[in-house]
């Protein structure tokens, strides 16, 4: 070959050669660079070879003797052999990228940065890197790492009965999904659970905001007075944490000593109501607790956006000759559900996952014959009881992949919706 | 006059309505009142306003060597500020130089915490729990911050970079050009014109552990080490009813100061998450 040909090509040349880290950068003539990529290509394997070597084995057969090797642990040693490798390749991506790019530079015949500015760019470019770097680690750790352990957990069959370190756990492959939808127990607890938690997501969800915004419509009213004081009152139960009113509830739902039972239904000449006991009864309460604790949030925003709306809009209405109701309709009811649309939507995913309403009201019950959720399980309620009660970490890491996958898919199609993921330079 | 006759119903109709929403929403909270100075420990054959008042309840709860109750409000208001100091310089971080820099990994990354922000944290709490086995944080303070400051970041960096984004960027560029390094831009030009956004990052970061019961409880295995929503909790479940007047009174010492504090800084809330909402 001749050298006008190889000129062309550095870039090519420098990427294929810093397949062994750090030659592209010698090739380029980067020496100090080329040397800090080999030293880290080496120490890495140097530190890490046992770590990887370890942890990739344990994540293949999750052990192979009972007692002596804990396949959890195994599994979690995995996960971390997992994030070092990606780390690792990351980096290795870049060096080739460096070499490609500083080769191309030659190509054009560009001078290539010297040590000094090299020095300079990296503190400038490494900055977002440096800043980004705490809260991106916790992240990885106490977020992603579970998100993957849970993933993996999924495809296992961790539960009492493969318990290490006395037992081991093995792959299972989708055995867990299949039996959620095959077994008739789990299969009719499962879309009993997933029901009802679709209908307490909308029941629950459109009662709170519907209830919000016609309170705070109605308190807006110009000759009403007293609004400080009313929108003091109403704004009270998002005041006081929830999980207080909740337990405060769950006393007056009492069926033994509740103040509901006993003073307001007898006042009003109604005979006790079961609402412990019985599921729908029990779903009944909740709906109505959520309500309580869920329209202040709404009445406040909706409040807010009221009193932007200029005078002159309903002024000009009045002009027309529109009744009451036309300007309800066609100017207050639009303007407010545009401005909140983003924050409804957000209530619809939190009532979806709202543990604690259910949890702490009744325990997810009443029990029902013949499957392994209570009453008024919602999706994340009965998971974590097949975690913390039945030991059905697998199944449960299961139907937590299904519900998240529910959480991502609506989330993102209401996101993409939204202003801030078409801003321009999300690139 | 029958233009006077329509609001006269209008309005008698309105105050119907509010005193009777008025009436649903504090009789829960005065009868929480009312069952914490009942004497006696069960609430079968208790009022709402009893004959004979007692502050016995409250007594017994800062009686340091029957009750944990001091030691559970002490815990949550250290958890509390602990996470919300802790996430308020690591989203303020992140947040920053998403909104300022263009770098290799910048979208994905702001991707990622789009999704993150989705799932709660506790969606994955076989995996917290398992791994603070692991590690050994379980039932320790530590473990329990880690996991809420790491659950915070993700939300609220977008909420903080949806505001950062509108503080004019010239700013920063002219300084830049008059010399100032990166972290000077950051900490005296943006993060003082930040103020309002950090403050509800603040808030919330405070408040979220706060009222947070499935993660503590998971967590958290002795009563001493317990938060007042895991510790309330046990004292309604162990034997329910049984110790009711005496989680009432637990109850109306954390709700007065929290239900102030709130009502102070409700504006705020407002604001930031229209703001959140609109901008990011």
């Amino acid at each position: 070959m001749d050298a006008k040909k190889m000129t062309s090509n550095h870039g090519r040349n420098a990427a294929l050669l810093s397949i062994l880290p750090g030659f592209g950068q010698f090739y380029n003539k980067q020496f100090l660079k080329g040397a800090i990529f080999l030293i880290l290509t080496i120490s890495f394997f140097a530190s890490f070879f046992d770590t990887l070597n370890w942890g990739f084995w344990g994540l293949f057969t999750l052990g192979e003797i009972p007692v002596l090797d804990h396949s959890i642990f195994l599994m979690i040693d995995g996960i971390i052999a997992l994030i070092i490798t990606a780390l690792g390749l990351i980096i290795y991506a870049f060096n080739i990228y460096d070499a490609h790019n500083n080769g191309k530079k030659r190509d054009l015949g560009l001078a290539l940065n010297s040590v000094r500015e090299q020095y300079h760019n990296l503190l400038d470019n490494g900055f977002p890197y440096l800043m980004i770097s705490p809260g991106f680690f916790l992240l990885v750790f106490v977020v992603i790492f579970p998100i993957l352990f849970v993933v993996l957990l999924a495809f296992t069959n961790y539960d009492l009965y493969h318990s290490p370190p006395a037992k081991l756990v093995d792959w299972v492959g989708i055995q867990n999904f299949i039996d959620i939808f095959k077994l008739d127990l789990w299969r009719k607890t499962f879309f009993g659970v997933l029901g009802w938690t679709i209908v307490w997501t909308f029941v629950a969800t459109t009662l709170q905001v519907a209830l919000g915004i016609f309170l705070a419509i109605l308190v807006n009213q110009k000759d009403l007075k007293g609004k400080a004081l009313i929108r003091t009152i109403f704004i009270l139960p998002w005041a006081v944490p929830s999980f207080i009113s909740i337990l405060i509830f769950s006393g007056m739902f009492n069926e033994t000593f509740g103040v509901v039972n006993k003073t307001i239904l007898d006042a009003l000449g109604i005979g006790a109501v079961p609402w412990m006991t019985e599921e729908n009864w029990t779903r009944l309460a909740l709906i109505f607790i959520q309500s309580w604790l869920g329209f202040p949030f709404i009445f406040a925003m909706t409040t807010g956006v009221l009193q932007s709306i200029p005078d002159e809009l309903y002024e000009a209405a009045t002009v027309d000759g529109a009744t009451i109701l036309q300007k309800f309709t066609k100017i207050t009811l639009p303007l407010v559900l545009f401005a909140t649309a983003p924050i409804i939507i957000t209530q619809y995913t939190f009532n979806f996952n709202n543990f604690n309403v259910i949890f702490l009201f009744n325990g997810g019950g009443p029990a029902i014959p013949g499957q392994n959720a209570g009453g008024s399980d919602i999706l994340i309620s009965w998971i974590y009881k097949l975690t913390m009660t039945s030991a059905q970490y697998g199944k449960a890491a299961a139907v937590t992949m299904i519900l998240s996958l529910i959480v991502i898919t609506v989330a993102l199609w209401q996101f993409r919706r939204t202003k801030s993921f078409q801003e321009e330079d999300l690139m | 006059m029958s233009i006077k006759k329509n609001k006269m119903i209008r309005l008698t109709l309105s105050y119907l309505i509010i005193a009777l929403m008025s009436f649903i929403v504090i009789y829960p909270l005065l009868w929480v009142v009312g069952s914490s100075l009942n004497p006696g420990q069960s609430l079968s054959g208790s009022s709402m306003f009893p004959e004979n008042p007692t502050l016995a309840h409250y007594k017994y709860l800062f009686d340091l060597e029957k009750s944990n109750y001091v030691k559970w409000y002490w815990n949550s208001l250290k958890i509390s500020t602990l996470t919300m100091i802790l996430t308020v310089i690591t989203v303020s971080l992140t947040a920053y130089s998403f909104s300022r820099y263009r770098f290799i990994g910048r979208k994905n990354g702001l991707l990622t915490f789009l999704i993150l922000q989705m799932i709660p944290n506790f969606a994955a709490l076989i995996a917290i729990f398992v791994l603070a086995t692991r590690t050994g944080l379980i039932d320790t303070h530590l473990g329990l911050i880690l996991v809420y400051v790491g659950g915070q970041i993700p939300m609220n960096t977008w909420l903080m970079k949806g505001y950062l984004d509108t503080i004019p960027k010239e700013l920063d560029e002219s300084a830049k050009m008059d010399g100032a390094s990166h972290l000077r831009v950051f900490w005296q030009i943006v993060m003082p014109l930040a103020k309002p956004i950090i403050a509800v990052v603040a808030l919330f970061s405070f408040i979220a552990p706060f009222g947070d019961f499935i993660l503590a409880r998971i967590l958290l295995r002795t009563d001493e080490k317990f938060t007042m929503a895991v510790g309330l909790y046990e004292m309604v479940a162990k034997q329910f009813g049984n110790e009711f007047t005496k989680f009432a009174a637990g109850s109306v010492l954390i709700a007065i100061p929290i239900a102030a504090l709130f009502l102070m800084f409700q504006k705020y809330f407002v604001s930031g998450l229209t703001a959140g909402g609109t901008k990011g």
